[in-house]
């Protein structure tokens, strides 16, 4: 797992997806920050961090869509596939190193946060269960990513398919305002990525929306490895 | 070394390998040699666990790969037919990578030294993979296979696409890895089994249908053994003199004529040698033979002959 994570990381860096994803991220992060607080001048992130859970599903399959998509097109999964490593190891290496880079820019993006305090009161639990929040859903949002890219062999397909399940992940939590059938309601509202996001970001420190989140992110990594695991008996 | 036994691969409907047995001991190199789309790649693909085969075990020092994958694998390097290279790393980047991966546990830095002087590519060890032209590529996809020192290393086609010169080099590699491993070489040339391998294996629309060293191949087909006679006497009453010889598969007459004589080209029946019961036949029908001279069977002609015989049969 460890050499993968590693080469994953390296990969990110020798073509310019890391650096067009850290760039468009501390572009996008710095305007929807200084609009929604600076120009504001409130110290409430609670906007902030809702149009940056809308801009993941764009941004983060830019991280993702070459997963293994590419390693299909350019036949390079024999150097795993026949290396003494567990699909797991191949499939949490490649996820963790989309992870870690996402998670290094969000860390980056909040130290614009140390200067809240000028315009007001901070409150930490908000701030930080905003933060969690951000970090469990693109969690998810990676690994649907992953697993999509391992559908794919063009990059660009597995670009736009994981935009549009993110987006309909999204999508459910507001259809269900318009549903009266109730037992339907609640599905949709189960799935929806937004009614989970809500309890964080007002502090609550949520467990059952942390156990929505990581079950969906290993579900998504699971259907990975079934993916490849299926491949192999095809 | 390594046991394959009954191993059958279905894609779909489609029957890719069908009851595959054979077994590789220590130290052998084996050339599995077939035409387009008779299931090397996917025996290979088995043999490497890159691909689960629909029955059928494969053991490798008596480990079977389906229950014990990991030291299976450790146990031998791959080199599929397109090398598997990252183009974004250098040369040592990647093989480090290939180190990491495999859990290898030597010194890195001198293990990776002598493979890379093994391979003759320490010159371009800090190049990126992408830039480097076909045949260094090939020997880093060989170096990678080498990458903690496997006892098995299967090689799928390893000299496809490359240039005479760099075939050569190939082959002599592949001469030198003999020395310290065995070797597993799939391919559809010919000249490459005769080349470095000891035995061949012969698979066609996924059977093997021959397993023999490779000198010995052509005895397997019924007109391999030829011998160029030269008669004298009329040509037909030659051709059905030595045809009526029971040993004897067939009788072609080239045209061509030595003296008085005229020039057979006689093939003993299922291998067996046919000379003597040529020169008593001659020597009772009053026909001198004034020249007789083996033909022998190129193994080109031995393995059209064989697949063509499969494909028949089928």
């Amino acid at each position: 797992m460890k050499a993968i994570y590693r080469r994953e990381l390296h990969a990110y860096f020798s073509s310019p997806v890391g650096y067009v994803f850290a760039a468009v991220w501390f572009l996008l992060s710095g305007a929807v920050f200084s609009l929604t607080t600076l120009f504001a001048m409130t110290s409430s992130v609670t906007s902030y961090f809702t149009y940056m859970l809308l801009a993941m599903t764009v941004l983060l399959p830019l991280l993702t869509m070459k997963t293994f998509s590419e390693e299909r097109r350019q036949k390079t999964e024999q150097i795993w596939q026949s290396a003494p490593v567990s699909l797991w190891g191949v499939v949490t290496g490649k996820f963790l190193a989309a992870m870690t880079l996402f998670a290094g820019c969000v860390c980056v993006s909040s130290l614009a946060f140390l200067i809240l305090p000028l315009y007001g009161k901070v409150k930490a639990g908000i701030l930080f269960g905003n933060l969690l929040a951000l970090l469990l859903a693109g969690a998810t949002f990676l690994a649907v990513g992953t697993f999509v890219s391992s559908l794919c062999v063009n990059q660009l397909a597995s670009a736009v398919v994981t935009v549009a399940v993110l987006l309909a992940f999204l999508g459910v939590g507001l259809l269900s305002s318009f549903v009266s059938f109730y037992p339907l309601r609640f599905v949709l509202n189960a799935l929806s990525v937004f009614s989970r996001f809500s309890g964080f970001s007002q502090g609550v420190f949520d467990p059952a929306a942390l156990v929505y989140d990581l079950s969906l992110t290993a579900i998504f990594l699971f259907l990975t490895v079934r993916v490849y695991d299926r491949r192999r008996l095809r | 070394m390594i046991q394959v036994s009954h191993l059958t691969k279905y894609y779909g409907p489609n029957r890719a390998l069908d009851d595959v047995s054979f077994s590789i001991g220590e130290g052998e190199v084996v050339g599995l040699l077939g035409p387009n789309g008779a299931g090397k790649s996917t025996a290979m693909n088995i043999l490497t666990g890159c691909l689960c085969a629909t029955s059928g075990e494969v053991t490798v020092d008596g480990l079977s790969l389906s229950d014990d994958p990991t030291e299976v694998k450790r146990r031998i390097g791959y080199l599929p037919e397109v090398p598997p290279l990252y183009p974004d790393m250098t040369v040592i980047e990647f093989l480090r990578f290939v180190y990491e991966l495999k859990r290898c546990r030597f010194d890195r830095e001198a293990h990776l030294r002598e493979i890379c002087d093994l391979l003759r590519i320490t010159d371009v060890r800090h190049r990126l993979v992408g830039h480097l032209s076909k045949g260094y590529r090939q020997r880093v996809g060989v170096a990678q296979a080498l990458v903690g020192d496997p006892r098995l290393i299967i090689l799928d086609e390893p000299t496809a696409g490359l240039d005479p010169k760099q075939i050569i080099e190939v082959r002599q590699l592949i001469r030198t890895l003999a020395r310290r491993h065995t070797v597993l070489l799939s391919t559809h040339i010919l000249g490459e089994v005769t080349a470095v391998c000891g035995r061949v294996l012969i698979i066609n629309r996924g059977k093997v249908i021959a397993d023999r060293p490779t000198d010995a191949l052509d005895r397997l087909v019924e007109d391999s053994l030829r011998y160029r006679y030269a008669v004298v006497g009329p040509e037909k009453d030659v051709t059905a003199l030595l045809s009526a010889v029971p040993e004897v598969a067939r009788v072609t007459p080239t045209g061509e004529s030595d003296g008085e004589a005229s020039v057979y080209v006689v093939s003993g029946r299922g291998g067996v040698d046919c000379r003597k019961a040529v020169y008593y036949a001659c020597a009772k029908a009053g026909r001198p033979i004034l020249s007789a001279a083996p033909l022998g069977g190129d193994l080109e002609s031995v393995f059209v002959q064989l697949v063509d015989r499969d494909d028949e049969q089928a």
